[in-house]
């Protein structure tokens, strides 16, 4: 029998539960013997001129070996804002501030000394004279005071041109219902905060150690903002505590390891505090989002319009590309006829945004599931009926989108169906209705919300998204595994092995898996977009399966036997000649006589689309606002299950996630840019308290984009949870007149909502 | 410089530390124990979760001169003779960790409920759980494994029990 789609144990385990990983803090290796420590002194301000950096009462103080300003890195290369060409070119950061610090947590100059301690003392006696400008905050900043003042703006780009939308979009629509809602920042705070060390080689090579998601990305992103060649550095990555995308390429942090290192001939290492890193890291989300919905009293939904702002905070980054996926997935799961998306990107004083679980795709799905309730309430029709009528007929063949998504296999009424079944969604109304009638103090919501989101993207529509796997095995019948992807919990070395497993007739434990290190593996993808398993675990499976084809041929040699009479007996991880199973020779030997390994480069045709249904169960105390998590159940369908245990971890995970942004987490600035949420006491990070456990169903729908039949699950859940949950709590006091409460949907945003809909007297009698 | 005398996973300790340094720190970086990690600077994240005398305390907020005369348990000290203790099994058996870094704190944080609730119902799991903080899991999968972990020591102080009286 197959070990695929079984719940096999992870490998891993057992050294994360006893020794602990080896996380980069962790690293012990003789080139790093007696590294300096590096402590970055930080912008308090929001938007400054900085005209002083004074190091010379830190460069007396024990301990102290060196310190940088910005003027000393001042030769090194601008960063440049992502998506060239759309954005304004004047938007450069440097690896340390010069002339300006544009938000709280801006690097400004660094401390080099021998131990951590005396790093902490020696941050605080660097002098920086400030001269404070106002702060640049919101979704709508006027360009009175500008953060570049060469871009002349604090607009840094668009995607889609507003002045084309069609006045008519919504002509011969019986009801339009049209709400600004905001995706609130989000702080991803992997519990591994960012760290790193550099050590440059006699070779005049740099290797850094760097918590990351792809060592060949961090690779090149490194040399760049190093002007270096990407051949002139190793990254190697550590066990990783968690980056939800936050940890895809180099940050300048990082590079100004690099710098130092070479600068003081020594290795250095840095990790950062949590206060650093929830003002430091990149942010996620902050979208502001102006939905249009219209369609007739029934419940058809004829268009539909998506106006984005994307807040990119001080540097466009990442966050500057999110509103491409957000516009690309606009109609989600839905057949509208008419709809249409535009997105402006703005900069402001605070944290720059990234990538965060979903990245681009939960903002689609929030808005969309957002206006789809908005809509159904509007008609007073229920809101999963409006969902039925209006989702894509099943397919099969790829379906291309109004906004060029190529939607690969799908049901999405039946994942509907299926969570509504598994959530008992009739007698949840019911009970709702009972609750209203008698007008009790805990009122009942249900939220609904449904999803196709986009897994295994490419680099771009020229290059297939790929992915790159060596297998080998060795005389001792054990074997390795060199993977392109980044593993930083989700089990690929169990997974990985799972499949070569199944192919080579090796027992699991027996496989090592190598990633992360750029000298060994000097290509890959890395591990975001939820594209491993579908990509690195199919190439996987074609290394395997193609050293086995190579064996055969070494076997048939051996034996003196024909290649095609040779059967693989998986049992015993050998080759036997049929009908005459004495005559075997095992892997093994054939591993002895010559290196038996095979590197495979498999190719998807091109992304796939996982779907499904959440249902979330609130319960909200309409005195105080309070709402409570009662219930999530979710249909995901990610097609083909490699291993249960490890998928459903995928989605716990996300659920929480996408629970925890609809009603417990946001990153607060103040109204002259000082972050409020600076530490896990002040920003409310989801504990075990505020959610419950979940019911996962099951559906998988195989794509045809590669042999596993696989798409991701990585986001799926943060993606799926987020409306859901806000729906529900919003549907628990919808008797009360209340239509929307934006992000996170906290007791104090509900009881307002409940106040000022009394106020109105906009409430249905009951 | 202090001189400090403990006992760490059974094994006598003495070494002179600064005054101001950390239980956490002494056992990452001068013994170079790095199972408990350090994930904030506020005492809210528990990934630095140890015993002192079979209480679970967050390493990061006693000092190492606090801890002398004490008798300290890190995650490396759980499994005895390559067996992995209860807790980790049962860890390990619900996938309760996935990057691994809240684990070593969420374990010893479970050894310690366990040893002063044996048999917690799932919202006292939670609530014990509260000051551990998990990206990865939503939790779900931790409080499985708790709850199984409390199970199966109770089944086997049963099966001790009969043992005994028979």
């Amino acid at each position: 029998m197959s070990i695929l789609g079984t719940r096999v144990l992870r490998t891993e385990d057992p050294k994360f539960l006893t020794t602990g990983g080896v996380y980069t803090e962790d690293v012990t290796d003789d080139r790093l013997a007696g590294a300096y420590h590096v402590f970055f002194v930080r912008s308090p301000v929001a938007h400054a001129r900085v005209n002083s950096v004074d190091v010379s009462a830190a460069l007396d103080a024990p301990g102290v070996v060196a310190a940088f300003t910005g003027a000393d890195l001042a030769d090194q290369p601008v960063i440049r804002p992502a998506a060239a060409g759309l954005m304004n070119v004047e938007m450069i950061q440097r690896l340390l501030a010069t002339d300006k610090v544009r938000f709280v947590g801006e690097p400004v100059a660094v401390v080099v000394t021998e131990h951590p301690y005396q790093g902490e003392d020696a941050l605080e006696l660097v002098e920086v004279d400030y001269d404070p400008l106002p702060a640049v905050l919101g979704f709508d900043p006027d360009d009175s005071s500008l953060l570049f003042e060469a871009a002349g703006t604090n607009v840094a780009g668009n995607w889609g041109d507003a002045s084309q939308l069609k006045q008519d979009l919504f002509d011969g629509c019986e009801v339009v219902v049209s709400h600004t809602i905001v995706n609130q920042r989000l702080a991803p705070a992997p519990m591994e905060a960012r760290a790193g060390a550099a050590v440059w080689g006699e070779d005049g090579r740099l290797t850094a150690w760097i918590p990351n998601q792809g060592a060949q990305g961090t690779r090149s992103g490194l040399a760049k903002l190093l002007g270096l060649e990407a051949s002139q550095v190793r990254v190697i990555t550590p066990d990783v505590g968690g980056a939800f995308g936050a940890k895809f390429g180099a940050d300048p942090e990082h590079a100004v390891l690099g710098w130092i290192a070479r600068r003081l001939g020594h290795p250095v290492r840095w990790a950062e505090t949590r206060y650093e890193n929830l003002i430091s890291m990149t942010h996620g989300r902050a979208q502001q989002h102006t939905v249009t919905i219209g369609g007739s009293r029934d419940g058809n939904v004829a268009a539909y319009r998506l106006e984005i702002v994307q807040d990119a905070g001080a540097y466009p980054k990442i966050g500057a590309i999110l509103p491409f996926l957000t516009i690309l997935m606009t109609t989600g799961p839905y057949d509208i006829p008419k709809a249409e998306a535009v997105a402006k990107v703005v900069v402001t004083s605070t944290t720059p945004i990234g990538a965060y679980r979903g990245a681009g795709r939960p903002e689609a799905t929030a808005a969309i599931e957002r206006a789809m309730d908005l809509f159904a309430a509007e008609i007073g029709v229920d809101p999963a009926e409006v969902r039925r009528k209006n989702l894509l007929a099943p397919f099969t063949e790829p379906h291309r989108t109004a906004f060029g998504a190529l939607y690969d296999t799908g049901d999405y009424a039946a994942a509907l169906d299926k969570a509504l079944a598994a959530a008992g969604y009739a007698d949840l109304r019911e009970e709702q209705k009972r609750r209203r009638a008698i007008g009790d103090v805990r009122q009942l919501g249900i939220g609904v919300a449904s999803y196709v989101e986009i897994t295994g993207m490419g680099d771009g529509d020229d290059t297939p998204p790929q992915e790159n796997a060596t297998v080998e095995v060795h005389p001792d019948g054990t074997a390795t595994i060199l993977t392109g992807t980044s593993p930083h919990g989700q089990g690929h070395a169990t997974a990985w092995a799972m499949l070569a497993s199944d192919e080579l007739g090796i027992p699991v434990d027996k496989f090592t898996l190598k990633w992360g290190d750029t000298d060994l593996i000097p290509e890959g993808g890395g591990t975001g977009g939820s594209r491993s398993l579908q990509q690195g675990g199919a190439a996987v499976q074609q290394a395997a399966q193609e050293l086995i084809e190579m064996a055969r041929l070494r076997a048939a040699a051996q034996l003196e036997a024909n290649a095609a009479d040779l059967v693989f007996d998986k049992s015993r991880s050998a080759f036997a000649v049929a009908g005459d199973p004495e005559a075997s020779v095992p892997l093994t030997q054939l591993a002895e006589d010559e290196r038996l390994l095979v590197r495979a480069v498999f190719s998807a045709p091109g992304a796939t689309f996982p779907f499904g249904t959440h249902v979330a169960v609130v319960e909200v105390d309409t005195e105080t606002g309070k709402p409570t998590l009662r219930r999530v159940v979710t249909v995901d369908d990610a097609g083909v299950v490699l291993n249960p245990l490890l998928a459903e971890g995928q989605r716990h995970g996300g659920i929480a996630q996408g629970a925890a942004q609809a009603f417990v987490e946001e990153v607060v600035y103040d109204a002259d840019g000082n972050p409020l949420t600076t530490s896990f006491a002040d920003y409310p990070f989801l504990s075990a308290t505020e959610v419950p456990s979940f019911e996962l169903a099951d559906m998988a729908t195989p794509t045809t984009y590669n042999p596993l039949g696989a798409k991701g699950i990585g986001e799926a859940g943060s993606i799926g949870a987020t409306p859901a949950v806000q729906n529900a709590i919003i549907d628990a006091v919808a008797h009360l007149g209340v239509r929307h409460i934006d992000l996170p949907v906290t007791s104090r945003r509900v009881w307002t909502a409940i106040q000022q809909a009394a106020a109105a007297g906009s409430g249905s009698e009951h | 410089m202090s001189h400090i005398e403990l006992t760490v996973n059974g094994e006598k300790r003495s070494d002179d530390v600064e005054p101001r340094l950390l239980l956490v720190h002494y056992l990452r970086e001068v013994l170079g124990l790095r199972a408990a990690n350090v994930g904030c600077d506020t005492t809210s994240c528990g990934a630095c979760t140890v015993l002192l005398d079979g209480k679970s305390v967050k390493s990061c907020t006693v000092l190492a001169v606090q801890a002398a005369g004490h008798d300290v348990t890190t995650a490396e000290g759980l499994a005895s003779a390559g067996e992995l203790h209860p807790v980790q099994a049962a860890f390990r058996q619900h996938h309760g960790l996935q990057c691994g870094f809240c684990t070593p704190g969420m374990v010893m944080a479970t050894v310690g409920l366990l040893s002063e609730n044996p048999d917690p119902t799932e919202m006292q799991v939670r609530e014990a759980l509260e000051g551990n903080l998990c990206r990865c899991t939503g939790y779900h999968n931790i409080i499985k494994a708790v709850l199984a972990a409390a199970e199966a020591a109770q089944a086997s102080a049963w099966a001790a029990g009969i043992e005994e009286s028979a």
